[in-house]
Formats: structure tokens, C-alpha cells, sequence
């Protein structure tokens, strides 16, 4: 399974007065089993730019390739598409509606056709991957659980339609950070257990630099720079041309004189002790 | 798909009609629909035509910005066109099976679907050179002297101006929700009426979520910016007649006299 976009463009209300770019001329790969990370600031265009990777928005022009098949073209089963790429929204935990935990997780498998016994095991299998405990969850109303757990469950309603691409809105917007750890561990946990693909957006960077194997950057609509941690992490100059930052490790082993890209604080304390040693 | 909704909506703009107090803008409103009931001849309806066209040229509304308002009636337009041309009785004209058209019922249709498109035209034309918050302070201020009655001018005022404001934000939300359940597998678009109706439950429920809690920010935001009814509350617009409002008013008299005499003349 791998991505390939090409030359993607979109424009709002084409035609009208208020005709508005907001996709130019993105392209990018990814390969199976990466975690991709997109960063940009709030109306860059990263939300627009998932809702087309499952087909929920048409391209004005461009292609998109999921597994070797052009979403873009007239024809394509958009329910095939979504059961190939699984997008969670921000702020999922807004979309829960069912009467129980099991029943709103159920929703999407049931939605793709499977039988029962398919359902209820992956249900199970769902919930547990995002960490709650299914017998003590599965029958309570997903509006009593708390909000981390909401986000779990939201997550894991995705998560049961197993997707091979799993992209995330911002998943961590508006959690503590406690929740915040949890929820990340929670998509690397699926991420190695599937073997997925998996795309985030965040705001946070030192998310990103943690999680990614590769960053795409987006401003206004276009691609500024796409590469590794390292070597995006590298470029803050450009980063704060476009509004973004480095990540706070990165930024702070910077300004004591450490001019290697550092993305994490293990690796940070590794340069300083070195620094005072000499 | 949803966002297309004119009904309700406000053209920005800083027009002699968009300048109007709000309370002559009304009343004018009130009458104009009065006066067409009024009028039942076609010399009647051309002026009121004609008016209402002259309304829509000062305020410098596009054509078709208003037309697009039009849209979502046209069904209840052609219904009412076809009830009346076949249910009234009269002179008959022409007839197959069971269906008759009466001379009496294409007067009485085409009548009712010039009035209805008048009417819709005429309403939105108030709101869409009044801005929401003005024209919900003019209703507050006409039906203040109600208030001696215990009729609570300042909160209907109030609620109709927070329903307003939240239309455009529970479009949005609608929007939101109805995507991320399409990227669950929903599916709105095809199956039966049955079918169809029971795919809204994943978007109704998680909306009816969404409405209770933004009423209740607004409520505790509302509440902790001290806000206790209408009872001595001044305003940071205080309205006052001008001497064009003076002028609309007498004008709206003046056509209103005009549509009275030509009914009665003819």
C-alpha cells in the first residue's frame, strides 16, 4: 500500500466572486508503514487536503493514488475508498451518537457490510487497541465516559474499520497532558500493531518531530518543504517564514549553541552532557 | 449544499435602504404585504412591481442574489399554482378526465403565484438589507409597549437574535458532523425514504450534543458578562427617526393610498 499524490488542486466556489485556492499543485508519496506528519498554520489547507485523501472533497484537478487506484476518477466505489482510508476528524468525540460504547464503534463495520461475529470482534479488538478495557466500557453511554475516553472511543470507531491509511485531524487538540501522551500512545500502539499507514496533523511540533518519519509542510494551499525530522527541523528560518516553530527541544538546544537538529529530550540531555564534558 | 440558503440572510451594503431605521423598515414590510392582499387586478400587482423593484435598485441588492432565495419555494409555488388552477370552479376552458381549468382558476393561480413571489421577494428584502441585530432591536422597540402587558418584548427580541446569530455556526456544525459519519461508511444518498431518514440518526444526535452545549457557553458567557434581562438596559445604538425615515414613511402612505383607490376602482 502506498500514496501518491499528484498535483493536487482544489479551488472553493470556482466560478464565483469568492473563488478561492486552497489546494496548488501538492504532490508527495508515502510508502507503506510510515507515519507522515503535516504541519502548517490554522487555513494553510491541511484539513482540505485530508478530507480528499478518503474522497469526502473532489479535486479541481490532479490525481490521487491510493494502492495503485486513482480515487480521482469517475467510478471509483467511495465506500471502497473508506475502507481503505480511515479519517478521524478534529474533536471526534463530537460524532459519538450511539446508545452504548459497542454500538457506536460498531457503526462504521457495520457500515462496510460485515457480518455479526466480524463486527463484534472488532469491536473488541478496537477498543482494546485504543487502551480502554472493552468489559467495563462497552455498555455504558459513550456521553457519560470522560474526555479523554471519548476521544479513545471516536478513535477506535475508526480504528474497527481497519483502514490501511489512518489519517488524524489534530487528535491531541484540546486534551491535558496526560491524555495527550496517552492518545499518541495510543496511535503508535496501532500503528505497530496494523502496520499502517498513518498521516497526522498537528499543531504541535514536538509531536511531530517525535512520531514522524516524514513532515510535509503547508502554506497557503501550497507545499513549502517535505523531508525526515531532521531534515525539516533544520530549516527554522523557513518554518517561521510560514508562521510554524521548531520544536521547543529543537529551538532550545539551538539557542545554547548545539547546531545538530535535536528532535528529542533523550538525545538532548546525550548533546549536553557531551557540551559540559568538554 | 447547505451554505446556498438565502432566506434570512443579510446582503452588506450602505444603502439609503440599508440606512432605514429598522422600524420604519418593518411596518413598510407589514404594509407592503397587507397591500397585496389588497390589490386583485393586474394593474395592482405591476404597481406594487414596480415599487418593490425600485426598492431593490436603491438598495443595490443584486438580482440574483435575492433570485437565489426564491429556489427553495419554487415547490410550494407550483402546488399552490396547481391546487388553484384545478380546484376552482367556474367557466370551464379546458378539461381532461378528471382534471378542469376554470377561467376563474388560472385568474385565481396565476394572482396567487404573482403575490406569493411578491411577497417572498418583499420579506427578504427586509432581511437582507437590515442587519440581523438592528432588525431584531426594532422589533424589541415595536412591541415594547407591550411590555406594559407583561408581554416580554426584550426576550423574544433576545432569542430571536441569538437564533440569528447561530444559524451560520449550526450549518457548519452540520456540515462537520455529516463528514466525519461519511467517512464512517454513512451513506445519505441513496436507499429509501426510510432508509434515508434513519441515516440522519449519526448526524441529529451528535447536533442536538453540539446545540445544548453551545447554548449552555452562551448561557454561563452571557452570565458572567452579568447580562439580567431587558429592565433598564440602554443600548449602544440608540434609535432615532431621521429625516429619511420620515420620508420612506410618507411614501409607504402614499402607496398604500394608491393600492386602496385602484382596488376599489376597478
Amino acid at each position: 500500500m502506498s500514496i501518491k499524490v499528484t498535483k493536487l488542486n482544489h479551488i472553493y466556489d470556482k466560478g464565483m466572486p469568492t473563488e478561492q485556492a486552497a489546494l496548488v499543485d501538492i504532490s508527495f508519496e508515502v510508502n507503506d508503514g510510515e507515519i507522515v506528519g503535516i504541519i502548517g498554520h490554522t487555513g494553510s489547507g491541511k484539513s482540505t487536503l485530508l478530507q480528499h485523501l478518503n474522497g469526502l472533497l473532489k479535486a479541481t484537478s490532479g490525481s490521487i493514488e491510493i494502492g495503485g487506484v486513482d480515487i480521482t476518477q469517475p467510478g471509483v466505489s467511495m465506500v471502497d475508498i473508506r475502507k481503505k482510508v480511515g479519517l478521524v476528524f478534529q474533536y471526534p468525540e463530537y460524532q459519538l451518537f450511539e446508545v452504548s460504547v459497542a454500538k457506536d464503534v460498531a457503526y462504521g463495520p457495520k457500515n462496510l457490510g460485515l457480518t455479526e461475529e466480524e463486527i463484534d470482534e472488532r469491536v473488541r479488538e478496537a477498543i482494546s487497541l485504543v487502551g480502554l478495557d472493552y468489559d467495563k466500557v462497552a455498555d455504558r453511554s459513550p456521553f457519560e465516559l470522560s474526555g479523554g475516553q471519548k476521544r479513545a472511543v471516536a478513535i477506535a470507531g475508526v480504528v474497527a474499520m481497519k483502514p490501511e491509511v489512518l489519517i488524524l485531524d489534530e487528535p491531541t487538540a484540546g486534551l491535558d497532558p496526560k491524555t495527550h501522551k496517552d492518545v499518541l500512545g495510543m496511535i503508535k500502539e496501532v500503528h505497530e500493531r496494523t502496520g499502517n499507514i498513518t498521516i497526522l496533523v498537528s499543531h504541535n511540533m514536538g509531536d511531530i518531530a517525535e512520531m514522524a518519519d516524514k513532515v510535509i509542510v503547508i502554506d497557503s494551499g501550497k507545499l513549502v518543504t517535505m523531508g525526515t525530522p531532521q531534515e525539516v527541523f533544520s530549516k527554522g528560518e523557513l518554518l517561521k517564514s510560514v508562521g510554524l516553530d521548531l520544536p521547543p527541544i529543537t529551538e532550545f538546544c539551538n539557542e545554547i549553541g548545539i547546531n545538530d537538529t535535536v528532535l528529542s529530550l533523550d538525545e538532548a540531555v546525550g548533546k549536553i552532557v557531551d557540551l559540559i564534558k568538554e | 449544499m447547505i451554505r446556498d440558503i438565502t432566506l434570512g440572510q443579510y446582503y452588506p451594503g450602505d444603502s439609503l435602504i440599508h440606512k432605514l431605521d429598522p422600524r420604519v423598515k418593518i411596518i413598510a414590510t407589514l404594509l407592503f404585504i397587507i397591500e397585496l392582499f389588497i390589490v386583485d387586478n393586474f394593474i395592482g400587482f405591476a404597481i406594487c412591481g414596480a415599487v418593490l423593484a425600485a426598492v431593490i435598485i436603491v438598495s443595490k441588492v443584486p438580482l440574483s442574489f435575492i433570485m437565489r432565495g426564491l429556489k427553495p419555494i419554487l415547490f410550494i409555488l407550483f402546488f399552490t399554482f396547481a391546487l388553484n388552477i384545478f380546484m376552482v370552479k367556474g367557466e370551464v376552458i379546458w378539461s381532461w378526465g378528471i382534471l378542469h381549468i376554470t377561467k376563474e382558476g388560472v385568474r385565481i393561480a396565476v394572482f396567487m403565484a404573482i403575490r406569493l413571489v411578491l411577497l417572498i421577494i418583499g420579506s427578504s428584502m427586509l432581511t437582507l438589507a437590515t442587519k440581523p441585530l438592528s432588525l431584531t432591536d426594532g422589533i424589541e422597540r415595536l412591541l415594547s409597549p407591550l411590555a406594559r402587558f407583561g408581554f416580554p418584548s426584550h426576550e423574544i427580541a433576545m432569542m430571536m437574535t441569538i437564533a440569528l446569530r447561530f444559524i451560520p455556526t449550526l450549518l457548519e456544525e452540520t456540515d462537520k458532523i455529516m463528514k466525519a459519519q461519511q467517512a464512517r461508511g454513512a451513506d445519505f444518498e441513496t436507499g429509501g425514504l426510510m432508509k434515508r431518514a434513519k441515516a440522519l440518526i449519526p448526524v441529529l444526535v451528535p447536533l442536538f450534543v453540539s446545540a445544548f452545549r453551545i447554548a449552555q457557553d452562551l448561557a454561563m458567557a452571557m452570565e458572567a458578562r452579568c447580562y439580567r434581562g431587558g429592565d433598564g438596559r440602554t443600548r449602544m445604538h440608540e434609535m432615532k427617526l431621521k429625516k429619511r425615515d420620515f420620508i420612506a414613511f410618507a411614501l409607504e402612505a402614499i402607496f398604500l393610498a394608491i393600492v386602496i383607490i385602484e382596488a376599489r376602482m376597478f
